[in-house]
């Protein structure tokens, strides 16, 4: 029943402009992870929704109502913090109780609903322990069952698996998805781990120096990245972005000491322009002909699953490419590699941008035939 | 985190521990030591003879109708002081926690009092006091409330307690304060996400998750006003008018220096340090059950 809408939200401190006018809207319903590096504003923001931080400019509503000038309480907003903030004098019971004893709830009320949170969330047997008597893992269900026991518009989630082990985190990941896809209710979710955001969003807003650099659905963000830096960022190891030159004919990116690799479509009008080239690790394929670029081999990293190899593109460019199984290549060795032109990214060198003329439906169609 | 200094020999950590246990000894356990030994005897005052007597020195102490009375002086004034000079620093302590312009300032100012030697403060206090060249004491006068604390013994109760509270509302103010800076932010942000206003926050959480260091200072205060108000109340009224501001700590001072009755003065800083340490173990009996550290 409640959306979380941001319209030009801004963030100023002083001189700095810490969010730069951020627009976007949470469906009802909807997990929306907020992903950046660390100092990207990511958690700001989410301050913001929350009312601990005041904002600059813009609007923030919940609901459809206008929050923005709202108290924390007023906001019918709960939010799990990094490192708990559970109240380290009071029970696990206590802590859960103590949103609804404030509001006024019938003390049989509140029983009732604490307890059937605390079923939910596997901590029955723990509801008369202090929280330094519980695990990590325990203290997280409980900072999110104080969030649940509420029943807010809105969950706010600030990092809540970075102080965990990662296997912990991987399980409490799980956790955090099923309770949020049962409860339906409306999530923002911080967190600097892509993993965490490919696995729990519906929708991801990738963040850089106080800028929504894209806004979209996991799979999408992964596979057509807005701009340099959501390239760069998501996925593991990243992609490779290197120096290109369209060539003569339009129909090719020419990398230097030789290499050329085919476009899907021709791009003749900028022939001799500089531009930027991104190609994921797993796209970046041995092959058995010549024509295409030569890695050579600097290292090899073989996780069992896959392989990832190091080394240097012609004319030197940095590259990894990744591979499924164990293949045997060694440092030095000089592999033939392609890449299917459908997976090229093109980004403009000057602004950072995914090229416009990639986007197009008409690009598509020619690089099909192309491939073919 | 521990850290070990690891000494050549035994000479040189003896050495380095020495002024420390000097000090201890000629201050602390052979005054306490003394007091013991003359507290079972009767001297001339000259300490030139004396007569091992027993507890007589308890008994006449105990049976002067007077002693009761500087009991009760003791306790209102030690109750008041510990009262005020806490709930004073706690107050200031939590308004200087706040984001506030000039915080900094405010914090080193209100920890300069606790620099002033008792004496010092004292003449301080008389200067604002004294009824007639005293600031606040001639402008009470002036209104016709009749101020004079050297007649009347409530009014010099009220003064001494004011005095002995100041020096250590400063040596409180610094442990709250840095008590409220280690209680974590988001612990406060959670509640006030729950619904807790700032006066609720502070009750609920600031002031539970503050009190092992209510507890001390409220240890250490109860022995600061019992033992170490001497130099206040003897600049200030003398224990006087009267007996009115006459405490236990005074008192012994009074029997034992102006009177010349060793024994009788001995016998009642006994009965002090037995008051002290009876009050300290009460304390850790029953209120530390309440606090909780995190």
């Amino acid at each position: 029943m409640a959306t979380v809408e941001l319209r030009q939200v801004t963030k100023r401190y002083g001189a700095v402009e810490a969010i730069r006018g951020i627009d976007v809207a949470a469906r009802d319903g909807e997990f929306l992870v907020l992903l950046g590096p660390s100092g990207c504003g990511k958690s700001t923001l989410l301050r913001m929704v929350a009312g601990l931080e005041s904002i600059t400019g813009g609007e923030i509503a919940i609901g459809g109502r206008r929050v923005d000038g709202l108290e924390p309480k007023d906001r019918d907003i709960a939010m799990v913090f990094q490192n708990y903030a559970l109240y380290p004098h009071m029970s696990v019971f206590d802590n859960m109780a103590y949103g609804l004893k404030i509001r006024g709830l019938p003390k049989a009320e509140i029983r009732a609903r604490v307890t059937r949170t605390a079923e939910m969330l596997e901590l029955a047997p723990y509801l008369d322990r202090r929280p330094s008597q519980l695990s990590g893992g325990q203290r997280q269900r409980v900072a999110m069952g104080r969030a649940v026991v509420r029943e807010p518009a809105a969950f706010l989630f600030d990092e809540p698996l970075s102080n965990l082990d990662a296997k912990l985190r991987t399980q409490m990941r799980l956790e955090i998805k099923r309770l949020q896809a049962r409860l339906g209710v409306t999530s923002l979710y911080v967190t600097h781990d892509q993993v965490e955001a490919m696995t729990l969003a519906d929708r991801i807003l990738v963040m850089n120096q106080g800028v929504a650099e894209q806004i979209g659905a996991p799979l999408e963000i992964y596979s057509r990245p807005a701009s340099l830096f959501v390239a760069g960022f998501i996925g593991s190891p990243p992609m490779n972005i290197l120096d290109a030159r369209i060539a003569d004919d339009g129909r090719g990116l020419l990398l230097g000491g030789g290499g050329r690799i085919a476009l899907p479509g021709p791009l003749a009008a900028e022939a001799g322009q500089p531009v930027k080239l991104g190609i994921r690790p797993e796209h970046l394929k041995p092959t058995a002909g010549p024509g295409g670029l030569s890695l050579t081999v600097e290292l090899s990293e073989a996780l069992g699953a896959e392989t990832v190899l190091y080394g240097r593109l012609d004319g030197g460019q940095p590259a990894q490419l990744r591979m499924a199984g164990m293949p045997a290549h060694r440092p030095g060795d000089v592999l033939p590699v392609t890449a299917d032109p459908s997976d090229l990214h093109l980004f403009d060198p000057r602004t950072g941008r995914r090229r416009p003329d990639t986007e197009q439906p008409g690009w598509a169609e020619r690089r099909i035939s192309a491939v073919s | 985190m521990q850290r070990r200094a690891i000494f050549k020999g035994r000479l040189l950590p003896y050495l380095l521990l020495a002024p420390q246990v000097a000090v201890t000894v000629l201050f602390f356990l052979w005054p306490a030591g003394r007091a013991l030994w003359q507290s079972v005897h009767l001297q001339d005052p000259f300490g030139l003879y004396s007569e091992f007597v027993w507890f007589e020195n308890f008994q006449a102490v105990l049976s002067d109708p007077n002693y009761l009375g500087t009991v009760q002086v003791s306790v209102l004034f030690s109750a008041a002081v510990a009262g005020l000079s806490l709930s004073v620093a706690l107050l200031l302590a939590a308004l200087a926690d706040t984001k506030i312009r000039g915080a900094g300032l405010y914090k080193s100012l209100l920890i300069w009092p606790y620099a002033l030697a008792p004496a010092i403060a004292a003449v301080l206090f008389l200067f604002v006091f004294n009824p007639e060249i005293g600031l606040l004491g001639r402008a009470m006068n002036g209104m016709g409330l009749g101020w004079d604390y050297r007649l009347n013994g409530g009014q010099a109760l009220l003064m001494v307690v004011l005095a002995a509270s100041a020096k250590q509302i400063s040596y409180n103010f610094i442990f709250f304060l840095a008590g409220l800076q280690a209680i974590p932010r988001s612990v406060l942000e959670a509640a006030s996400i729950d619904g807790a206003g700032p006066v609720r926050r502070f009750f609920t959480i600031t002031f539970p998750l503050l009190s092992p260091t209510t507890f001390f200072l409220l240890v250490v205060n109860v022995v600061y006003a019992f033992f170490e108000t001497f130099g206040t109340i003897h600049a200030l009224t003398r224990g006087g008018p009267g007996k009115s501001t006459e405490t236990l700590i005074y008192r012994v001072y009074q029997d034992g220096v102006v009177s010349n009755d060793l024994g009788g003065s001995s016998a009642q800083s006994v009965i002090l340090m037995v008051i002290v340490i009876a009050l300290t173990a009460i304390q850790f009996r029953f209120i530390e059950r309440k606090v909780h550290y995190a």
